[in-house]
């Protein structure tokens, strides 16, 4: 199996307890270059934690995540160190917070928040970073001129729009994404989610997107796992589970949504 | 010579959980073949299933027995086992599928929406949108609408945009839901000389059409579904939800 | 006086000897702040406790102690601290930078190129660089454990963005032998390119955070800047009114109600021997 075909992200039989509760429960799947999976299900589904689990933000109680870094070499995230897994946060993945202001740095203009990951990464000229800054405002639609101002003044969409450039900025191929369009207007929504898929199509990005909107996974998504209490309930193709869905609960979320 | 596209012994029953658990059985037994160059269309009364083959056929329904055999990369697949990856693959290079009606994507321009399949296929968006603007120019779509999200177009703009992104890329099987329904007489015929073209390229056509016309100008054999009938035909109202 | 009460150089032996453990420590990694057991010392937290507790550990009783504050050994400060270690260490006293073995300084750095057997101690009020950006301790000994700085230069970034240019003067941080980031106290940034290559031991102590860290002799220190804005050592381009200095740092004197003002080295003992001063009485 050569590199390209071998997958990107797998999680192995993943289950987290948080004491007696359970956070989820024996998931796996195999996640490919490009790829984009939805993760559905409603509160109290473990789709959350799944998404910890997998970011390394969470240790698992059993199961592993293995993830195939740049050089080719797949490894299980629990062996790296430390500075490893920051390092693979900083250059090859990203995260998009529901809320913008925890992947933001509130009191630093939009071209130091977009710029911090190059300087991280050593970049060390001001005009270069600057200018690479501007570009990702460009593609994410916000006006050249707010470039320094700080997101304390940005609009809830404007916001999350910047916690995708800044993620974007070191062209990662792994975005983990929660709840991406959460109480934004839905007009800010459609302009996000548009946003989203041309870039993940694009930038040929794989993604873990956890929402509650079926919408929004059958946008962005190519395949779909609908959780509930803590188990995957049901796994595939996202419009074949979504307009054939098989499982009970699966039928039962389909046909909830109210028609506009 | 191969087909194309072959069905054998394909099932299919929908089963509502939220209705206690009603079996709706819906074909079984399913049995056809359509070689390049040809066109064939199902046959049969509303309800009897014909959809339901067709999605069978572009993975978007599960099939509970049976093999679809298409051609992929000179080899034969069976759609009805393949995996998501390969199924997103096949509808990239192989089969193409236009519905009953455009799902409009917010925001993005009809232009762009008939474009998107080549540019996912690796052609440069330039040329994409090019060769999509000359195929809605044929389609009698005007320039005007072209930079248009097409949600607010027309029952019949909508489904020529629709017609257009399923034609436009040359796929060896094609697949279309009533493409005709909402067109007046000039762009039926416009549509039917597209069928007869796709046929000349070899293209396989499977097809579901209601309009005596248009299937005496471009049905080559026409399957009777009815034939593979399960049990009884799906009533209207317990239709599986495919709202979004 | 009544030297026999205190223990040379106020603090007990057992002190000594573990703050000298922190300073070895803290040379043997050049920059990094080693936490040390900071003791109540009779001034308060903010007057110098850390310089003190410093000099205190390094001091033998041949040696030759000069103190300053802002350049000069004439403020309280200065006058103060000299004073306490006349008489809990009887050591000799100079206000001669090339006289002295030790020296302890607020916010500046001699003037005077330093030599071999000269050891420099910095008074230190906030040891860590990133805390105005970064405020918890558990995030910014990470940074320092993984080397990861971004957001050093994410100040300095903003300082260009607001103002066209790098708006920081003092405590200028730089990066020690290539490793650490550190703040080298707030003196002016002018007097960052002494501490680079430095033939003089450099010890820096700050009493109430409880740090300690070091630049050994002859250590790489740069000043952090971008390719496009590179540091400069900036300095009023003025001459010194009393010896006619053009490259030192000067301070600003008022002279009257009417906005009259000359400018004078910050560095009084520097001054005073370009003019060819005496020796004044400690």
């Amino acid at each position: 199996m050569s590199d390209a075909d071998a997958p990107l992200l797998v999680a192995e039989g993943l289950t987290k307890y948080y004491g007696r509760q359970l956070g989820c429960r024996d998931v796996s799947f195999s996640l490919y270059e490009g790829e984009v999976l939805a993760v559905v299900g409603e509160s109290g589904s473990g789709k959350t934690t799944l998404l910890q689990l997998l970011s390394t933000q969470l240790a698992p109680s059993a199961g592993r995540v293995r993830y195939r870094l740049r050089d080719g070499v797949t490894r299980d995230l629990e062996s790296l160190s430390e500075a490893e897994r920051r390092f693979l946060f900083r250059t090859d993945w990203g995260y998009v917070h529901q809320d913008a202001a925890l992947g933001l740095r509130m009191n630093v203009s939009a071209g130091a928040n977009v710029g911090e990951r190059l300087m991280a990464v050593g970049w060390r000229h001001y005009g270069r970073i600057r200018g690479t800054a501007a570009q990702w405002l460009d593609r994410v639609e916000i006006e050249p001129d707010r470039i320094d101002d700080p997101p304390l003044v940005y609009s809830g969409g404007m916001r999350q729009r910047l916690q995708i450039a800044r993620n974007l900025v070191t062209q990662p191929r792994l975005v983990f994404m929660d709840e991406p369009t959460g109480g934004l207007d839905v007009s800010v929504q459609a302009r996000l989610l548009d946003l989203l898929r041309g870039l993940v199509t694009e930038l040929g990005l794989a993604a873990v997107v956890v929402t509650h909107d079926l919408a929004v996974a059958r946008l962005l998504s190519h395949r779909i796992m609908v959780m509930k209490g803590g188990e995957v309930i049901e796994t595939g193709l996202t419009d074949q589970v979504l307009d054939d869905p098989r499982e009970p609960y699966s039928q039962l979320l389909v046909s909830s949504i109210l028609p506009a | 010579m191969h087909p194309l596209l072959q069905l054998t012994g394909v099932a299919k029953t929908f089963t509502m959980h939220l209705q206690d658990g009603i079996r709706l059985p819906v074909v079984a037994g399913v049995e056809f073949a359509v070689a390049a160059g040809e066109c064939v269309t199902l046959a049969g009364p509303s309800g009897a299933g014909k959809s339901s083959v067709l999605k069978m056929i572009f993975g978007n329904y599960r099939c509970d027995a049976g093999e679809i055999l298409v051609r992929h990369d000179g080899e034969r697949v069976d759609v009805a086992r393949a995996d998501p990856r390969l199924i997103l693959e096949l509808r990239r290079t192989t089969i193409g599928y236009v519905s009953q009606f455009l799902r409009a994507v917010p925001r993005v321009a009809a232009i762009d929406v008939v474009a998107e399949p080549l540019v996912a296929a690796g052609v440069g968006r330039d040329a994409a949108r090019a060769r999509a603007g000359e195929l809605l120019a044929r389609l009698n779509v005007p320039q005007r609408l072209w930079p248009l999200p097409p949600a607010t177009f027309s029952g019949g703009e909508q489904q020529r945009i629709n017609i257009a992104r399923g034609f436009l890329p040359d796929l060896p099987i094609l697949l279309l839901d009533e493409p005709t329904a909402s067109l007046d007489a000039p762009n039926r015929a416009i549509v039917m000389d597209l069928i007869k073209e796709k046929k000349a390229r070899g293209t396989a056509i499977a097809s579901i059409v209601h309009d005596d016309d248009v299937r005496a100008r471009t049905v080559d054999r026409v399957i009777d579904i009815t034939r593979f009938s399960a049990s009884v035909p799906i009533p209207k109202f317990a239709q599986p939800c495919g709202t979004l | 006086m009544n030297a026999p009460a205190y223990n040379f150089a106020y603090l007990d032996e057992q002190t000594k000897r573990m703050i000298r453990r922190a300073i070895l420590k803290a040379i043997a990694v050049p920059g990094y702040q080693v936490p040390f057991a900071s003791r109540e010392m009779p001034m308060p937290y903010g007057w110098g406790t850390g310089g003190v507790q410093v000099t205190a550990s390094v001091l033998g009783p041949d040696d030759v102690l000069k103190v300053i504050d802002q350049g000069s050994d004439d403020t309280t400060n200065a006058v103060s601290i000299r004073k306490f270690f006349a008489k809990t260490a009887g050591v000799r006293t100079t206000t001669h930078t090339a006289e002295a073995s030790v020296i302890q300084t607020r916010h500046r750095i001699p003037e005077t190129p330093l030599t071999a057997d000269q050891i420099l101690v910095f008074q230190v009020p906030i040891p860590e660089p990133l805390r105005f950006l970064e405020p918890r301790e558990t995030e910014t000994r990470r940074m320092h454990a993984l080397a990861d700085y971004g957001l050093m230069h994410v100040k300095l970034y903003e300082d260009i963005a607001r103002h066209g240019h790098i708006a920081t003067t003092y405590a200028y941080p730089v990066k020690v032998d290539g490793r650490y980031v550190m703040d080298p106290s707030p003196t002016p940034k002018f007097d960052n390119p002494k501490m680079d290559d430095c033939a003089a031991l450099q010890l820096f102590g700050a009493g109430r955070e409880k740090r300690i860290y070091a630049i050994p002799p002859h250590t790489k220190v740069v000043s952090l800047d971008f390719e496009d804005h590179p540091f400069e050592a900036s300095r009023t381009p003025k001459t010194c009114a009393l010896c006619g200095a053009d490259d030192t740092f000067l301070d600003e004197v008022i002279t009257d109600d009417k906005g009259g003002r000359l400018f004078v080295c910050s560095d009084s003992d520097y001054c005073e021997r370009r003019r060819g001063g005496v020796e004044k009485p400690a």
